[in-house]
């Protein structure tokens, strides 16, 4: 696995398409802008996106305790609802969605995971096993640099923008939207669209996760060793894919480290396409080095 | 004179060990302590037991990684996981170990509501470290 985009390249998706969308909670909530400019971009893009009818929460975090079915069964009943619907493909914008959801399906591609969790289930229809959980950065890839080109305006020409991926987008390796250490999949979209993306270090190191719940000055370290080395390699704006790197990165900035501002892929998207324009806040900071 | 000390599973005989080795599905004996797990946590500083010590207190079949603090500290990155030579999923080995003290009624992390935190760290956060 080394290159993300002949590992992306085969075609899940048809123009004009139908997409069927998984939100999960953050998108309704925190992350709600970032929701709100990727559908502007993809209806832009000439996606008609839908959202997944009776979706519920994906659990978040993955369980790793090798007994603990009850924990697939949230993730699967979402995967259930997209095969009512007819879906091959359940696209996720939020990172953590993408790592539990795509794990799930993942632990029910073994036939013997797949009865028990079948048989633990009877309210639902069987789960057939098809559904592939999909990203938004890896639908990005599957559109393809020459269509992101060509529909991309002004919006982020020659920023200079860091690709921060964290955890969930690229680890474990079976779930990798690229290569785990070396990813480029992020930095060839934002190409695409008129950035100059820059490649730091720490773009692929924790950011803390949940230990902003029980202990946040770890999270405080992190936060601010990623933003040094951001800034450091000359990033004026940073891009995530997870409300929690979102949240960490801005809620638990030390006094003192790199300003750059930290927006959501969706919105830098929607920038790029003119589908929605910069606000003046992160316009302003832009340009500001830390 | 050359002492040599054999460890294995069955020369163990820790009940304990098993149980670790069945929740995370890992092989503790395949680690021959790198410590490459160990230099690319970015919570080590935090730990009391760095992961690759973990692992070989398990290896000696010791209980005591127990009431160690270092799995509270784990953010379950897997970073460890994805780097370790001989395929060690450390992270699943962690989390074994929080499973099996809560299982136990131990629980040494306290999860405070008094700040604002989004919902899925809410959620993440009771997930790993409350039963
Ligand atoms: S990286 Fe793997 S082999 Fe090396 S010390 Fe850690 S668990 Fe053991
Ligand atoms: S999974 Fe846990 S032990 Fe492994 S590198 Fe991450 S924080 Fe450290």
């Amino acid at each position: 696995m080394t290159n993300g985009s002949i590992q992306h390249s085969s075609p899940i998706t048809h123009h004009p398409s139908r997409v069927l969308y998984f939100p999960g909670c953050a998108l309704k909530d925190q992350a709600r802008a970032y929701e709100e400019a990727t559908l502007a971009a993809l209806a832009a893009l000439g996606y008609e996106v839908q959202e997944l009818p009776r979706w519920n929460c994906c659990g978040t975090v993955y369980a790793l305790a090798q007994d603990d079915l009850m924990r697939h069964v949230g993730p699967v009943r979402n995967l259930i609802r997209a095969q009512e619907q007819g879906a091959k493909e359940l696209l996720t914008l939020c990172a953590m969605c993408y790592n539990t959801l795509s794990r799930s399906a993942l632990f029910v591609q073994n036939p013997e995971n797949l009865r028990r969790l079948n048989a633990f289930m009877d309210e639902e229809e069987d789960y057939r096993g098809e559904v592939r959980v999909l990203h938004l950065v890896q639908l990005l890839g599957e559109i393809g640099r020459g269509r992101l080109e060509k529909a991309a305006k002004e919006g982020l020409s020659g920023l200079r923008v860091g690709a921060y991926y964290g955890c969930t987008l690229l680890r474990p390796q079976e779930v990798a939207v690229d290569h785990p250490e070396q990813p480029k999949i992020l930095e060839e979209a934002l190409a695409a669209l008129g950035a100059e993306p820059v490649v730091f270090p720490e773009r692929v190191e924790c950011c803390g996760a949940y230990l902003t719940v029980t202990k946040p000055e770890a999270v405080r370290l992190r936060v601010s060793s990623i933003l040094l080395s951001a800034a450091q390699a000359g990033a004026e704006l940073l891009v995530t894919a997870c409300p929690l790197c979102h949240f960490n990165l801005t809620e638990r900035r030390p006094l003192g480290a790199p300003k750059l501002p930290v927006v959501y892929l969706g919105e830098a998207l929607a920038w790029a396409l003119g589908v929605k324009s910069m606000p003046e806040a992160v316009a302003k900071a832009v340009g500001v080095r830390g | 004179m050359v002492a040599e000390l054999r460890v294995s599973r069955e020369s163990l005989n820790a009940p304990f060990l098993q149980r670790v080795e069945e929740l995370s599905g890992q092989n503790v004996f395949a680690c021959y302590q790198c410590g490459k797990c160990s230099a690319g946590c970015l919570f080590a500083e935090h730990m009391d037991l760095l992961p690759n010590q973990v692992l070989r207190l398990l290896q000696l079949g010791d209980e005591g990684v127990l009431a160690a603090r270092a799995p509270w500290v784990c953010a379950a990155c897997l970073a460890c996981s994805v780097r370790c030579p001989k395929g060690v999923d450390v992270a699943r080995v962690m989390e074994a170990l929080r499973q099996l003290a809560l299982r136990r009624g131990l629980s040494p992390v306290e999860v405070k509501l008094d700040r604002p935190v989004p919902q899925i760290a809410l959620v993440g956060a009771m997930r790993k470290v409350t039963p």
